[in-house]
Parts: structure tokens; sequence; C-alpha cells
């Protein structure tokens, strides 16, 4: 089963044995049940997959478990705080922002690792930092929306 | 093993038109009350249904033996908690949501003590699946049926409680009031100590839609925050006690034999499970890199077939056209010869479609579990009886035998009709009884072992008169199917016929079906008809139709687009299209942008008009109505798959383009609300007319005609 890994998922220490070049993603869903991370493509085009690794969007797919270890991971499951939703989480539920759902953890933490290094994008700057994220069933006006009111929102709080 | 028959795949679309066999009502009612609790429950019995409704007519001249008759039940319970079982499935398109709320809406309850139940086989009624636009048409009557004799059943406990006569009551809010002697009583006590279950009468009055208060609202998705956790379990999600991973070994193109196999090395793998039946082989193993590596180290040799290619599909599709001999693929009428001699404008024209893929972002998965020679299997699928049905007759089983279950689905649109999956998982499971087996297909298996919308060759003749009125219509469809296939345009010489070609690549349903091969050709072929008479395109239509609800959705579309728009840039254009299927009607306008110079086409704006009669839920409608435009940029514009000799070659996201947000224009949809009209389904038809609109606008900015899907514009203005 490979050498044990420290992995830290939304603040919580999980010893693992895994190959050291299993993805990340196999892990944090086969082994830690962290299924909220989607598997869509496993080649890093689609962006089903993403995580934040040390507060940045990352595709879980593409980055071996042993590169991930001691950083700090945050999967959607991680966000909610005291029963509250991420004002990203939060403002996808209120734009109505998905059909099927499947792409939606993966837009949320893709769109939070936006918003955390640029406090109100442009239109472009959401497509552009989106583009990598596939929604096949076309809901991407309401994502642009929904990133645009949590945007809006978390100034708010400052 | 019997070699599996797959009869829908025999000839696209064919399957849709299949009665299903109506066996009802397998879970006997003790059965029911076991599984539920105590309470009321009401069943519409298929039987009743089909004496009651006919099918709400598609256009085609093939549709008579569309399935009208699907059965759906209700449950009170002890609790107040109502719930709904249906067999359709929820793929994104959120039927939960607009299911819920036609119970709540004639039922007289808060939307909130509202579940659904859907796709499983054990607990809903039998269903012959979740496509061709039917859930809204068929599902929401009859949920309206059951709730307004539930709420009957309800009233009439109620006055025999109070002694009063069941019309001065009335069931509002969960509650029966009587105004009279301001007594209330909720369902809840209602039902309370009452277990029976009755079957709805012949005849059920419901309310029109201009009754609603639940119905007709923009209602969020009724389980939205399990998505924005995380916490909602697709079938891929799912990790049940004991679970293994399976993995299957994939010849090396289609229809390849198994040669030769060897599995000496593989088998000496620990916790590896190897299954080797005829062609297929597989393995399972505690986690997929370990079952992975199983079937590595299989020696296994196939023999190969030469298979045509993506090069020459159009000249085979034209040459290996089976006479067609059945009325049902044609339709004639007055004299295609004579309207053509009286023609002032003829126009012939060949229009190409590729083959393309659905590309769900949830992959083909199930899960399957074998306990004392009973199976249950967990999949996405928009048909889980007949799945059922396949599994029980592969493993010799009787139906009981087999549950199907299927979680709320990472979508489908039309994609995952067939077992695949769920078989596979099913037989590696068998070598593992007790132990549950989840197999979760690659994107790459994805792309190649599912199936494809498929090609099609068209070709259209036609004239009008020098007033601009169509005199002949000629169509012929090869392959890709009649779906949308007759034209709405008024015209006294048609003749339109379907020609069957043998199956290339295994091919299936597809989100419009062949509604969008067909509209491309139609109304590509009407905008060259419109430019060759020196006719704006929007008023030739209007003077060619006589559907008033068609003129109605172009009408709402050119106000909004501002039809007819004087051009205020160079490579500026503008098209529209327009179209009409199972029972809705659609208009979409396009601007787009060329850049000769930088070879680049850009599509700027689209604006489309969309009716479906009665809407039930605007806010699902839209999400589908826009959701079908950009999906439908895809096929418009670059999605076509590429095989050669039995093997997909653009088997990625990274080599099969699929839209992404730099792709998506301006978007803009108009939803007319026809409170008088029955409510249609709305999943397919806003697609439809998405790729002649963009192509008709390109010939307005270029005066290239595009007569291929996709339209790949940058390569005409390169060449």
């Amino acid at each position: 089963m490979g050498q044990t890994i420290d992995l830290e998922v939304n603040g919580k220490r999980y010893p693992v044995r895994y190959s050291p070049d299993t993805p990340l993603l196999y892990v944090l869903r086969d082994e830690l049940g962290f299924t909220g991370t989607k598997y869509g493509c496993g080649e890093g085009m689609c962006g089903a997959c993403t995580v934040l690794v040390n507060g940045t969007a990352r595709r879980s797919c593409q980055i071996p478990v042993s590169a991930a270890a001691g950083k700090p991971i945050t999967t959607v499951e991680g966000l909610e705080k005291n029963g509250a939703l991420h004002p990203v989480q939060q403002a996808f539920l209120d734009e109505g922002a998905f059909q099927c759902a499947y792409c939606t953890s993966g837009m949320i933490m893709s769109s939070i690792s936006l918003l955390q290094s640029n406090h109100n994008p442009s239109n472009e700057q959401i497509v552009q930092s989106l583009q990598g994220n596939l929604c096949r069933c076309g809901t991407h006006p309401r994502i642009i929306a929904a990133v645009r009111k949590a945007a809006a929102k978390m100034q708010e709080r400052g | 093993m019997p070699k599996l028959v797959e009869p829908n795949l025999l000839e696209p679309e064919r399957y849709e038109f299949f009665a299903m066999p109506m066996h009802q009502f397998e879970l006997a009612r003790r059965d029911f009350f076991k599984l539920l609790g105590a309470g009321i429950a009401v069943f519409a019995i298929a039987k009743d249904v089909m004496a009651q409704e006919t099918a709400p007519s598609t256009k085609g001249f093939h549709n008579e033996d569309l399935p009208a008759a699907i059965g759906a039940w209700l449950h009170i319970g002890e609790d107040g908690i109502v719930t709904g079982f249906t067999g359709k499935a929820e793929i994104g398109q959120n039927i939960r949501t607009e299911l819920s709320q036609t119970i709540a809406d004639e039922l007289g309850v808060p939307f909130e003590n509202v579940r659904m139940v859907t796709a499983d086989t054990s607990l809903c009624p039998f269903d012959a699946g979740t496509f061709g636009s039917r859930t809204t048409p068929t599902m929401t009557p009859q949920f309206r049926k059951v709730s307004a004799a539930a709420r009957g059943v309800l009233l009439e406990l109620a006055a025999k409680q109070w002694n009063t006569p069941s019309d001065k009551l009335v069931a509002v809010n969960g509650k029966i009031t009587d105004h009279a002697s301001n007594r209330t009583c909720s369902y809840a006590e209602l039902v309370r100590g009452n277990s029976f279950a009755e079957s709805i009468p012949a005849k059920v009055a419901y309310k029109p839609a201009a009754e609603w208060t639940v119905a007709g609202k923009p209602i969020p998705k009724v389980d939205a925050r399990e998505f924005v956790t995380g916490k909602h379990q697709y079938t891929t999600d799912m990790r049940p006690d004991k679970m293994l991973y399976g993995k299957v070994l994939r010849p090396p193109s289609f229809g390849a034999t198994l040669v030769s196999y060897d599995d000496s090395a593989a088998k000496s793998m620990p916790d590896v499970t190897l299954v080797h039946d005829g062609d297929f082989v597989g393995a399972t193993a505690p986690t997929t890199e370990f079952a992975d590596a199983a079937l590595k180290a299989v020696r296994v040799q196939w023999k190969e077939t030469p298979q045509i290619s993506n090069a020459e599909i159009f000249s085979y599709l034209k040459q290996n056209a089976k006479p067609s001999t059945e009325d049902r693929f044609r339709d004639k009428k007055g004299s295609v010869p004579d309207g053509m001699a009286a023609a002032a404008h003829k126009i012939e024209a060949t229009y190409n479609v590729a083959y393309i893929a659905h590309a769900p972002l949830e992959p083909r998965a199930a899960v399957a579990h074998w306990v004392d020679g009973k199976l249950t299997v967990w999949m996405g699928t928009q048909r889980p009886f007949a799945v059922r049905d396949e599994l029980a007759n592969v493993f010799h089983l009787t139906e009981k035998d087999v549950r199907v279950i299927v979680p709320d689905t990472g979508s489908a649109y039309g994609g995952k009709h067939t077992s695949d999956a769920g078989l596979e998982a099913a037989r590696l499971a068998r070598a593992t009884p007790g132990q549950p087996v989840k197999l979760v297909w690659t994107r790459q298996e994805e792309f190649t072992w599912a199936y494809f919308r498929p090609a099609g060759v068209i070709e259209v003749k036609s004239g009008v008169d020098a007033a601009g009125k169509l005199t002949a219509w000629e169509f012929h469809n090869y392959h890709s199917g009649m779906s949308g296939i007759e034209t709405p345009y008024d015209v006294a010489n048609v003749h339109t016929e379907y020609h069957q070609v043998p199956l290339v690549l295994r091919s299936g349903s597809y989100r419009g079906l062949a509604a969008t091969a067909n509209h491309f050709a139609r109304e590509t072929h009407m905008d060259t008809l419109a430019a060759t008479a020196q006719m704006d395109p929007l008023e030739f239509r209007m003077k060619n139709l006589s559907d008033d609800r068609m003129k109605a959705v172009l009408e709402a579309g050119a106000k909004s687009f501002g039809w007819p728009r004087k051009k205020t840039a160079e490579g500026q254009g503008f098209g529209v299209a327009c179209g009409s299927e199972k029972g809705s009607y659609v208009a979409t306008f396009a601007e787009v942008s060329v850049d000769r110079k930088a070879g680049t086409v850009r599509v700027v704006k689209l604006v489309e008009a969309f009716e479906c009669g009665a809407i039930v839920n605007p806010d699902g409608l839209r999400n589908q109505v826009v959701g079908a435009m950009i999906q439908g940029l895809g096929g418009a514009l670059f999605e076509a798959i590429e095989f050669d000799h039995g093997k997909i070659k653009n088997d990625h996201f990274a080599s099969y383009r699929l839209p992404r947000f730099k792709d998506v224009p301006e978007i803009e949809a108009i939803l007319i609300d026809r409170k008088d009209i029955a409510s249609a389904g709305a999943g397919e038809t806003p697609i439809m007319a998405v790729a002649p609109a963009i192509g008709n606008a390109f010939f307005n900015a270029t005066q290239v005609r595009l007569t291929n899907l996709p339209l790949q514009p940058e390569r005409s203005l390169n060449s």
C-alpha cells in the first residue's frame, strides 16, 4: 500500500497509506470519503475535481498524493462553518447556478480561489478563471452571476 | 451468457416509438405500507390512464406508437408528509422540484411537505423512460389526478367525521377546514389510523393552470443545498460497506474479438478477482489502482476488423441506404414535380451532420450488489425499468429479483438509456457475492464505448413562386432519424422520407434527437430560398406559416432581437431559425461577428423565444432553455466525433471540444407562458434552432453558405 502520507483535509489530519503517485482525487474520494470532489476526466481538463491546496484552486486529479502531504487542503465539504454556507455556496444557491450540479463543487472551489486573489473581478476575469471548468448543462450565465453576487457579498462583509 | 440484444440500437430513435409492456403494481399493497408506514395511498393505474389519455402530438408521421400510459402513485403518511412515486429519473432537468410543486398545488399541502421517490424499480410504477420531453406532459397530469383524488378522499374523511357535506369543506395548506363551524383538521390527523389504498376513478377533475398557486412559480431546486455542499451522492460517489472497485478490459477497437487470454500473472495478485466470460474481461479489487494493475497483467490478443472512418461516412450513408418499404418512413402529398414546375426559384442542397457525443460530466457508472441470488444495481440511467428487464434477461432472473435504483444523476442528454455500466458491474459483482462492486467509466471509455448521436445526410429540393410562396418541398434524411422531419411550412406538394442505413457507430438517442439535424437542414434551406427570392428571412418564413404558435415565437424573438437589424460593423451578420417539436415552439435569433483577416468567427448574441404551454416552473425552465442554447453551440460550431477503423480518435476533453465560458455569447431567453395550453416538455426543443440561426447569420455576414454540422465557420474562411 505504499508509505504513510499525512494529509490535512478541511483542518483535520489523515494519515493514509497509498502509493505516492496516486492522484490526490482518488485518495480524497475513495479513502477519505470526500466525494463532493468529482471525477470528470482525470486529465485536468474539466475542473470537476478542483480543491484548494494552500488556498489555491488545483485539479486534484493532477496532484500526486505525496505532493499534497502536509499542505492544507480544502474540499467543498470543508466550506460550511457552523451551519452557515460560504458566500460562494450561498450565491450559487441563490442564483440557482446548476442543473445536474455535477460540476458545481469544482465551480465553487475555482470561484473561491479567484475571489481570494481578486475581490472584485470583471466578467472577463471570471470567464478567464473558470475557462478550465466544464458545465455540460450550459448554466454558465448563472455561474457568472453567482460569482459576481458572492464578490459583492464578501466585499460588504470586508 | 446470451448475446446481448439491443433492439433500440438497431435503428436510431426507434425505441422511442415502441409501446412498452404494461405491467403495473408489482408492489403488493401490504408491502407498500410496510415500506412507507401507515397512511393513505392513491394510485393511477395505467389502464385507467390509457382510457383517458392519448399521446400528445409530436411532429412527424410516425408517432402513433408513442407510449402514453405511465402510472404514478402518492402516499400521505401519518406525519403529514406526502410522497409521490414516479419511474421518471432526475438527471438535472429539475423534475423533482416540478413534480413536488404539482402535488403541493393540487393536494393543497405546503411545498416543503412533499417528497419524491423517483426511478426505483421496486418502489415506483413502471415507466418507459425519461426521454422525449415526456415528463411534464405525461407525469404532471397524472400527479394532478392522484393528488386531486387524494384530496377528495381526505375531504370525505373529514365530512364523515364532522357529519357535514364534503362540498362545504376546503382543503388548503395541509388542512381541511369547515368555515361554517370553524373546525379544522390536518391531513396528518385524518390519515392517522386510516390506512387504505385507493385507485383513482376514470375521470378526475383537476385545477386549470389559471388557478395554480404553487405550480407556475419559480421555486428553487428542491434539494439544492445538498449539491452546493457536496453532500448529494451520485452513483459515482457511493461507497457501501465492503465495496470493491471494478475495471473492464476494453478491446482495441469496436467489434474486436478475444483470441487468446492468459491470466496466470494477474491471478496471483492479492485481493484481485478476475472475470473472464467470452469477450468480457474485467477485474475487481479494493482499489481502482489494483484492479487496473491486474488488468495490465492479463495477457490478451484481439482480432480486429477493418472499418470505415469519418472521412468516408457521408458517402457511405448515401450508398448504403436500405430501400424503404414501410409507409411510416414516408409522407407524400400533391406532386413535387408539378410544384417544382410552378416554381420561380429552385434550390437543391445536401446537408451533412457529424456524429457527436453526449459527454455528460458524470460518466456512466454503476454499483452492483448480489445478495442471495438477487441483484440490486444503482446507476444513472434514463430507463431503469428497461435496464432491470435486460439484467433479468441476461442473468436468467425474474424481474422481481432485480432492482434498479437511479440516484439523481450528473446529466444524460439522451445518452444514458442503455444498461452498459450496470450490466458490466453486475457481471463483475457476480464473482464476489455479498460484496458490492462499483464501476466508473473513465472519460476515455465514456467517449468510446457509449453511443453517439447518429451522423446523417439530408437532401432537400424545393421551389418558391414569384410571390415567395413555397410550391414544392422534397426532404430525404439518411440515417440520422425522423424527429422533426416534417416541415411546419404551408406547401401543397411534399415528399418527406427517412432512409434507414445499417449502423456504423453505435448510435442512439440525444437531446433533440434528429430534430436538430432536420431543423438545421430545413431552416438553412429556407434561408437559402429567402435569399434567392430576395426576401427578408423572417418575412419569408411568416409568409409560409399559418401556425399561430410558431408565428408568436418568431414575433417575440424578433421584437427582442430588434429584427430586422441594420449592420453597424464590418463582419456583422444576423440570422433566424424556428421550429416546433414535441408540442413546443422555438425561434432563435443569432448575431455573429466575422473577422476575415484574423480568420475568426464569434457568436455575439443569441435570443430565443420558447413556448411550451403553461409553464410549471419558470426558473427551472429558464435553466433548461439557456442550457440547451449553450449546449447547442457545441454541436453547431465544433463538436464532431472522429473515428477510424473502429477507434475513436478524439476521446478526451482536450481533443473533443465542448462549449466553455469563453464560447458563451450574450444570451436572452424569452419564455411565453400559455396558461390556456397544456404544459409540454422543454428538455429538447430549445436546442434545435441554434445551429441554423448561427449558420444563417454567418451567411448574412459573408454570403458563404455552410451546409455541414458542425459549421466550423473558421474553416470556410481559411479555405
